[in-house]
């Protein structure tokens, strides 16, 4: 699947991880932009989270920027679920 | 050779010297007297009606017989707002100076414009109790050859003392000074409060200048540093950033997880069996540290307890307690902000303490011997109580010895507050990295998981238990945040010692390796 639209989830705040997503040109890939304030300690642990989710949900054609401040695993995958199904137009209650 | 924390420590570092491994927090002192002579402070002489006054800083350096190798040392009561130790350190710079050793009571981001002097060896070697931000950073990836020595607030008394640190040139920041140098920092448009950690440095200097904004005239009140130990005197247009020094009154934190945990660790004080009328009592001006006092005054007043004395750095927190009668005396090393300048002035309860005074392990009892209760903070701490304020999760030197390890081994009861973890970086380890505090001074961990009494302390944790608090083995916690967080991958060293700990007696805790770059 590819993004829909452009889509958002998390915040800058400590202990959280802030997920930005956009479509990119067919065929053109995944583009990952990921960072974090524990990337020496975690960052293992980050990348494989984004690339099995984005596995999971089939995730092509995508430009995803991934800026971490510490953020628990379950929240990691939750802020990413939430930018996932809102790019894919599919999360209700989503502000548009 | 390892010390009985089970840390290797080399038996001789190139520009040290002989090290002495840590055998216990009490073991050396037990003796009860001290093989480490006393090195003389220097004899001068001033003819009558001489004038100390000096146009510049920088003419004030010239006439201090600046010379390769020499060391300089600095007092931190200014904080991030200092702005001497930049500059004269600039001065010496151009001036052609190398091989310096700096010995500043502390060092702060403040400083980080000294970086460049490290690299090109203007500065070749450090002794603070604590190193930050830049300068933390660069010394964790080895900008010096030889290691920098962290040591406590009371152990750079004994340093000097004993001739470890043989101060050359002393430059003393200060608010209000006369032209003899006669000299304080509690009054003045820089005001900071106590002056206490340069005293010792006056005392000792080969050269001692006092820098001031604020010249008042003859004699300057009250003679926090006294003008028989001053060379000379000069007046500038600003010793420092007066926002950065001391501003208005710490507030008290909103975090509710720092008040969950100032909360819980106020009821473990109150349970404790240490919170008695004429209780002694020290907090830090932290988050969560410091809203323990907020708790402990209102347990105070409820039951109607009178303390004997708080100490330390001192916020107006502090001086609130003071004037509301809960506590009969303040004893100031340094103070944290503009109101406490105020109190330290004119209260004449609220006592301005020389560091020796507050916590030199080598002399007939310093203050921290006789505190009751002290609350402090950690970086991290581990199964063993081993608590670590001075190297960062990511192995960057970015905290401070302070009086950490002073309070600790002086307290009947050590609290130590922290979050289980930081933005996914859990605090309680099972080997911490940097030892500063060892595990026998601490009592209990309060985190907001769970209370963690040290097995050292079986009475204190019946009486715990008994008052229904929510006691947690220090091994379970550990686990339990594990799972939270997951587990870090560890850092890389290399072999290259970077940083030697001296706890308060001399004896080296542990050492800091080289960060191994990424």
């Amino acid at each position: 699947m590819k993004p829909k639209i452009a889509a958002q989830s998390g915040t800058f705040e400590s202990s959280d991880v802030i997920f930005l997503i956009e479509p990119r040109p067919d065929n053109s890939g995944r583009k990952l932009e990921i960072s974090s304030t524990v990337m020496q300690q975690f960052g293992a642990n980050f990348n494989r989270i984004i690339v099995e989710m984005l596995d999971q949900y089939d995730m092509t054609d995508i430009h995803l920027i991934a800026k971490d401040k510490g953020a628990l695993e379950p929240t990691i995958k939750a802020r990413f679920e939430t930018a996932i199904k809102r790019s894919l137009d599919e999360q209700e209650g989503t502000l548009k | 050779m390892l010390n009985s924390l089970g840390r290797e420590i080399p038996e001789y570092i190139e520009g040290i010297g002989k090290l002495e491994p840590y055998q216990g927090a009490l073991t050396k002192l037990s003796k009860g007297w001290m093989d480490e002579p006393t090195i003389p402070a220097p004899n001068k002489a001033y003819l009558p009606h001489q004038s100390k006054l000096c146009n510049s800083l920088e003419e004030a350096i010239l006439r201090s017989n600046p010379h390769n190798g020499m060391t300089i040392s600095f007092h931190h009561h200014l904080r991030n707002g200092d702005i001497l130790l930049v500059q004269t350190l600039t001065i010496l710079h151009n001036m052609g100076i190398r091989y310096i050793t700096l010995a500043s009571s502390s060092l702060n981001e403040c400083h980080d414009p000294i970086l460049p002097y490290l690299e090109d060896g203007t500065v070749t070697r450090i002794y603070s109790s604590g190193i930050r931000s830049q300068l933390g950073r660069a010394v964790a990836m080895g900008v010096l050859d030889i290691p920098v020595v962290i040591h406590s607030h009371g152990g750079r008394v004994r340093s000097i003392h004993t001739g470890k640190i043989q101060i050359d040139l002393t430059v003393i920041a200060a608010s209000a000074a006369d032209c003899e140098g006669n000299a304080t920092g509690s009054h003045g448009k820089s005001a900071f409060g106590s002056i206490g950690y340069a005293v010792i440095d006056a005392r000792y200097a080969k050269q001692v200048i006092v820098v001031t904004d604020n010249l008042v005239n003859f004699p300057c009140i009250p003679l926090s540093i006294s003008q028989n130990f001053v060379d000379q005197v000069v007046v500038v247009d600003s010793i420092g950033d007066a926002s950065k020094i001391a501003t208005g009154t710490t507030r008290i934190t909103n975090s509710p997880m720092d008040l969950r945990i100032a909360k819980l660790a106020a009821d473990v004080i109150e349970h404790s069996g240490f919170f008695e009328p004429g209780f002694a009592f020290q907090v830090g001006a932290g988050g969560a540290s410091l809203a323990v006092a907020k708790f402990i005054r209102e347990k105070m007043k409820t039951k109607a307890i009178k303390g004997s004395f708080m100490l330390g750095g001192i916020t107006s927190y502090c001086v609130d307690m003071l004037n509301d009668g809960l506590f009969e005396t303040i004893f100031d090393v340094q103070s944290f902000d503009a109101t406490v300048s105020n109190s330290l002035l004119n209260n004449r309860r609220h006592i301005e303490i020389p560091a020796a005074l507050y916590a030199n392990p080598f002399n007939c009892g310093c203050i921290t011997n006789k505190i009751d209760v002290v609350v402090l903070g950690a970086l991290e701490i581990d199964v063993d109580f081993n608590v670590n304020v001075i190297t960062g999760s990511e192995g960057n030197v970015r905290g401070a010895s302070g009086g950490h390890s002073d309070t600790a081994s002086g307290a009947k009861l050590t609290v130590v507050v922290c979050p289980s973890f930081r933005g996914r970086i859990p605090i309680i380890k099972k080997r911490v990295h940097t030892i500063v505090t060892p595990g026998e001074s601490i009592h209990v961990l309060v985190t907001e998981r769970g209370i963690c009494v040290n097995p050292a302390f079986p009475e204190l944790e019946a009486n715990l238990k008994k008052a229904g608090l929510n006691i947690k083995d220090i091994h379970d916690l550990e686990i339990e945040v594990d799972k939270i967080t997951g587990i870090p991958a560890p850092l890389e060293y290399t072999d290259k010692i970077v940083g030697i700990v001296e706890y308060r007696d001399g004896t080296i805790i542990d050492v800091v390796h080289q960060l191994k770059e990424k």
